[in-house]
């Protein structure tokens, strides 16, 4: 009797080691997991070599040089760290990271307060809800240079749609609507735009945020007679802030490059008001044709987005954790 | 005392006013896009008015000067020439202009077409190996590759621009599709591992498995057990790297120039005679925009995922 209980364990645990995927893999006929694993990673590693990995060691190469790339046949002489000395005490390139900061500061608390009081709004669900958030969500899908060369159109103070509208609404004459051309506007008329654009995309984080706190959370306060203020701030803020948190990182990350829109619309003027350091590097790189000093600049861009980044993403874990 | 609707179902008062206030949101911000397609169908001089015109005569010369080259002629040149042969030859006689050559902007969304397609082909084809990779089998640093390749994505474009360009420079590959396909591929594959990664770990191993006990090879499994799981992930994730690579610009102002520039660093630079073409420009931009909004519509429920790399499910 204990012989045969035996065998049919034998052969029970036998036909399931048969079934495992190892005992399949032994198998198979060709290529071994390995192999495909390796052979199926590797294109995709290789060309980020090639066109991300190789041109950022090129460019730190680069930013110890006095290279410049409008002159290929000039002898390159290595600078040691001069450049970038340079760069760090070139009072312009600070000016630029000043306006990269307060671009990121203002476009982060505009789209997150309307962004997330949308999400907090089409959470009621209403009729045709699904609709008007298509709709929202639109000018984030949109190239952000075609957008901006449009709303500089919108901007134009004796033709735009955007003057004519504020002197409507307050009376100012559209003579003094120069949003692209004032200093003090200039600035401003990027964020709008930015805002314009960006918000939805705050807007649908929060939203899945909001989606996914469960219901019997907001029960169980109700059975405690907990106030609608109270049970916001108690429950809807601290459940939706790792998303709110993602969606400032991802915002934060996008903003600090900021590129296409500034270029369009202001070309980091006027005089230097909008130059913001995506800008900044474009002119020391491309016009002045300062090649090493642009790529210290750059290699010191690229620390600074990762190592923010670095230290946003612990915090981020941390209140994920909570 | 208890309330008519549940306590998680909102009031129907607190619905009105979220749908009034979420609307009305959704007007203003539709504006500008409205705004847009006006523009494209005004004549230039309706376009410049002011105050803005809202009522107008509709007039295709936007679209007409978008696809020609005119410039303007004396009555008595236009009336020497033989008669109009098409709609557009006429609108453009009317105001006595003439096609003085053809415009770059047919090329230049041609441009647009192949290099977006071509590096969304190979983005999305070497996403799914690799996404695949990553998701069936132990693979060595798996966290860190993974983490490597979504970093590529900090670096600001103009930054990596500088040694991309002496590097095409040298391999001939500035101002070639070619160089800006395999630039665009680059940029797109992070988005199309970590997407399809995602996808592709909701599939369960064991379809593959039984397909391998059925005698499958493992590339078997994967080609007719695994890919057609997919389909739907491969095709959302497609149409993000289509939409990235159609919409930049800094790659494309940086990098060309002539033969391969794109639409979007093309469409700012077209001139009338006196200013900016406006309705040009506007024409332009619509048709430029109406791909990506059928594909937003399209995409609606798979949005979350692909602007957060997957971070984000619904």
């Amino acid at each position: 009797m204990t012989a045969s209980h035996e065998t049919l364990t034998d052969k029970m645990t036998e036909a399931a080691v048969r079934a495992t995927p190892q005992a399949v893999a032994r198998r198979v006929r060709g290529l071994s997991d390995r192999a495909i694993a390796w052979l199926f990673i590797a294109p995709t590693i290789v060309l980020l070599l090639a066109i991300n990995i190789f041109p950022l060691f090129w460019a730190i190469y680069l930013s110890f040089t006095n290279y410049r790339a409008n002159r290929p046949n000039a002898v390159v002489q290595n600078v040691g760290l001069g450049n970038y000395e340079r760069v760090l005490n070139d009072p312009d390139i600070w000016a630029s990271m000043q306006t990269t900061a307060h671009f990121v500061f203002w476009t982060i608390v505009l789209q997150t307060v309307i962004g997330f009081g949308l999400a907090f709004l089409l959470d009621r669900k209403f009729r045709g809800h699904a609709f008007w958030t298509t709709l929202i969500l639109i000018p984030m899908m949109l190239s952000p240079a075609v957008v901006g060369n449009f709303w500089r159109f919108l901007y134009e103070p004796q033709i735009g749609l955007f003057a004519y509208a504020v002197s409507f609404l307050t009376g100012i004459p559209t003579s003094e609507i120069q949003m692209l051309g004032s200093v003090n506007l200039a600035p401003w008329a990027i964020i709008i735009v930015d805002t314009w654009m960006w918000t939805p995309y705050v807007m649908l984080i929060c939203l899945a945020g909001l989606r996914s706190i469960p219901d019997y959370i907001y029960e169980a306060a109700e059975v405690d007679r907990a106030s609608n203020w109270r049970q916001f701030w108690s429950i809807t803020v601290p459940m939706a802030l790792p998303f709110i948190m993602l969606a400032v990182l991802f915002r934060g990350i996008e903003n600090f490059k900021m590129f296409d829109m500034v270029n369009l619309l202001t070309g980091g003027g006027p005089g230097s008001t909008t130059e913001v350091a995506s800008i900044a590097l474009k002119r020391a790189a491309f016009e002045a044709w300062a090649t090493g000093r642009s790529s210290a600049f750059a290699i010191i861009l690229f620390v600074a987005v990762f190592g923010l980044a670095n230290i946003y993403v612990k915090a981020l874990n941390k209140v994920k954790q909570r | 005392m208890t309330a008519a609707h549940s306590v998680v179902e909102p009031s129907p008062t607190s619905k009105r006013v979220a749908a009034t206030l979420v609307i009305l949101y959704a007007l203003i911000t539709m504006v500008p896009l409205v705004w847009i397609f006006l523009t494209s169908i005004k004549s230039p001089p309706d376009s410049i008015s002011y105050p803005p015109k809202i009522l107008f005569t509709p007039s295709l010369e936007g679209y007409c000067n978008l696809f020609t080259t005119r410039t303007r002629q004396t009555p008595d040149y236009i009336a020497s020439l033989p008669p109009p042969s098409n709609l557009c030859d006429e609108v453009t006689r009317e105001r006595n202009m003439v096609i003085a050559g053809p415009s770059n902007f047919l090329p230049r969304f041609a441009n647009s077409l192949i290099i977006a397609f071509g590096s969304t082909f190979l983005a999305v084809g070497l996403g799914t190996l690799a996404a695949y990779g990553f998701s069936r089998f132990k693979v060595p640093l798996a966290d860190d590759l993974l983490f490597f390749i979504l970093s590529t994505r900090m670096m600001p474009p103009i930054a990596v621009a500088i040694p991309i360009y002496l590097m095409y420079r040298q391999l001939g590959l500035s101002d070639t599709a070619l160089g800006m396909i395999l630039l665009y591929t680059a940029v797109n594959v992070s988005l199309a591992v970590w997407l399809l990664k995602g996808f592709i770990d909701e599939i369960p191993r064991e379809y593959e498995e039984a397909a391998m006990i059925d005698g499958y090879t493992r590339l078997q499994a994967f080609r007719k057990v695994v890919l057609p799981q997919a389909t739907t992930g491969i095709a959302a994730t497609a149409i993000f790297c289509l939409i990235f690579a159609w919409n930049e610009y800094a790659f494309a102002a940086l990098l060309t120039s002539g033969t391969a520039q794109t639409a979007p660093p093309f469409i700012p630079t077209i001139i009338g005679e006196g200013g900016q073409d406006w309705p040009a420009v506007a024409a332009g931009t619509t048709i430029f925009l109406v791909p990506i909004l059928v594909f937003t519509i399209l995409l609606r429920k798979q949005l979350l995922r692909g602007i957060t790399f997957g971070a984000v499910r619904k």
